[in-house]
């Protein structure tokens, strides 16, 4: 952990010696959810509530997710652009230093202007929460931090899946932007608005469902009864996560016995 | 000499290769379905190095130098074979036994490009854990002894290759490795740079005792530094042993120029070939083994009024392209 800081220190220091580039692309990722919410908002002044839930109802649920996706684009991103190290012989280079190839990767890139992003998903967060009748607990706020965390675990755990597929193909893959992509895209939204296998995919699949859809009934207490299990559900991120490293560390033994 | 620190037995290492055609019809066609070959990269390669020598490890392109390379730094697993590195199996206890060996890319840097030489290294040393007393004690000494002080404050972005190439070798130093892999580490540099990288490394190996394995192109490196030679070629070990082992072996023919005042007729010598002629100058090659070089001069001077003599013998890239025609690669 604190050599994943001391990366983060040099790669920022990197970042800052190109500050009109940073500030311009942090300026655009200010904007592209922008276009997204505007969206959401004008389909809502339109139709007036969508299945039962009102704006800021979503625009929370859109919140969470808009955060917790650009979290862990900054964060995860080596992962995310993983490729480019197993192209140019990179990886090989993080093989012999004597550290796990999972700090060394996650450490190799960050993303500071998605940072503009957050900021937007961090506005609009809190003009939804701002708006909500919501009865703060100590629980509750714990929730809605877990919904966030447990967003960047998934989102990450979708990252290293499809970063071990490079192990196999060399190039990087699009499978793995339709799952981050598509189920940012999906999960903005409260989930039982979709047809029931997609619920079902996004909730014991790809758990999408439990850190948005399903605590958010809790925050705005329209769970029936089990309150407290709805509110502890983005733990399940984890258990989303855990088989994503296995998975990593399986590519990592089978790049190391072919050498693509 | 030390005690032996790598050994390999019986290395192989097949990789499959996917069969491409030209033409973007079959580039399609490969899209669905895909003949493979395989390549034998290394055929049971065999052979230890004791601990404080410095080996060069050569062959031409696409031989199998990386190949080993990467299976003794433990990044690829070999097929069959085992290999001990000072005691380790590199590909199974990796982080246990990567801290222990010093490893440069020429081609690529481990440096971060951005910001300046010094966090780099300062990187480095937490992702090594070195000592802080010891990181600067080997700082200070890999400083001076590289000419460092006016680098490691400039972005690496900004340094010529050669001192780049100053920065990375010190970076590989930093955790005091006691195994020094060097994978082409003079490509593209300049003439200077050449020699002040060769003269680092020899500095370096003297003062710490340090393994080296170095693989090159430039047989100019192999002559100043290694002791030993390992030539490899078609993935199988060709040979083994010290330069002077293979000047004696190939290396005993001579070239002679002579200079002499006007002689009218071509002298033939037994024994010796002649090149060329002409009334001013002649060029003959002999075998040193054969005949010796005051018997050809004592010939010569017997027929014309000798001038001036230059004799060469061969030069290390001559001994090695011979080597190389000896097993066909």
């Amino acid at each position: 952990m604190q050599l994943y800081l001391k990366y983060l220190s040099i790669l920022f220091r990197s970042q800052m010696q190109y500050r009109t580039s940073f500030w311009l692309l942090t300026f655009g990722q200010f904007f592209i959810p922008f276009s997204v919410f505007a969206g959401l908002y004008f389909m809502f002044s339109r139709f007036g509530e969508l299945q039962g839930w009102s704006f800021f109802e979503t625009a929370l649920c859109f919140g969470v997710i808009h955060m917790a996706f650009s979290l862990s684009e900054c964060f995860v991103r080596g992962f995310d652009v993983f490729s480019s190290l197993v192209v140019s012989g990179e990886f090989d280079r993080l093989l012999v230093r004597p550290r796990s190839t999972i700090v060394q990767v996650l450490g190799s890139k960050f993303e500071f202007t998605r940072f503009g992003r957050l900021v937007q998903s961090a506005v609009v967060l809190g003009w939804a929460l701002w708006n909500l009748p919501i009865a703060w607990t100590p629980l509750k706020v714990l929730t809605l931090m877990m919904m966030v965390a447990g967003g960047i675990l998934i989102f990450a755990g979708i990252f290293i899946l499809n970063a071990t597929l490079c192990f196999w193909t060399v190039q990087g893959l699009e499978v793995g932007n339709l799952l981050t992509d598509g189920g940012r895209e999906m999960a903005q939204y409260p989930l039982n608005i979709y047809h029931k296998r997609v619920t079902l995919f996004f909730t014991f699949i790809i758990p999408f469902g439990c850190v948005s859809y399903l605590p958010l009934l809790f925050l705005l207490d329209r769970t029936q009864g089990h309150g407290l299990l709805y509110a502890l559900l983005p733990l399940a991120a984890i258990l989303f996560l855990l088989p994503c490293l296995a998975v990593w560390q399986f590519g990592v033994r089978h790049y190391r016995s072919t050498g693509s | 000499m030390g005690n032996p620190i790598i050994s390999l037995e019986g290395i192989g290492k097949t990789f499959k290769v996917a069969k491409r055609a030209a033409g973007v019809r079959q580039a399609a066609k490969a899209l669905f379905y895909r003949k493979h070959t395989f390549v034998e990269a290394l055929k049971d390669i065999s052979f230890t190095i004791r601990e404080g020598e410095i080996a060069g490890y050569i062959g031409p392109n696409g031989a199998g130098k990386s190949t080993t390379i990467k299976v003794m730094c433990g990044i690829l697993v070999p097929d069959e074979g085992d290999c001990k590195v000072m005691g380790y199996t590199p590909w199974k206890s990796r982080t246990a036994y990567v801290g222990n060996i010093g490893v440069v890319f020429g081609q690529r840097s481990q440096l971060w490009w951005d910001v300046p030489v010094i966090d780099s290294f300062e990187l480095l040393r937490d992702i090594y854990k070195v000592p802080d007393t010891r990181y600067r004690k080997n700082l200070s000494m890999l400083t001076e002894t590289l000419a460092l002080a006016d680098l490691i404050h400039v972005p690496v972005r900004q340094l010529s290759l050669g001192q780049r190439m100053r920065c990375e070798i010190a970076a590989s130093l930093l955790h005091d490795p006691r195994i020094l892999f060097l994978d082409e580490p003079t490509i593209g540099l300049d003439a200077a740079s050449k020699i002040a990288v060769r003269q680092f490394i020899k500095t370096i190996h003297k003062e710490k005792g340090i393994t080296v394995i170095l693989t090159t192109h430039d047989m100019n490196d192999i002559e100043a530094l290694a002791e030993r030679i390992l030539m490899i070629g078609k993935g199988s070990l060709l040979y083994d042993g010290s330069l002077d082992e293979l000047r004696r072996r190939f290396g005993s023919s001579r070239t002679l120029t002579v200079d002499y005042r006007d002689c009218l007729r071509p002298v033939d010598i037994p024994g010796a070939v002649r090149h060329s002629w002409s009334p001013q100058q002649a060029v003959y090659t002999f075998d040193s083994a054969q005949i010796s070089l005051t018997g050809v001069i004592s010939q010569l001077s017997e027929q014309a009024e000798i001038l001036d003599v230059a004799v060469d013998s061969k030069s290390v890239d001559e001994l090695i392209l011979q080597l190389y025609k000896e097993h066909q690669i």
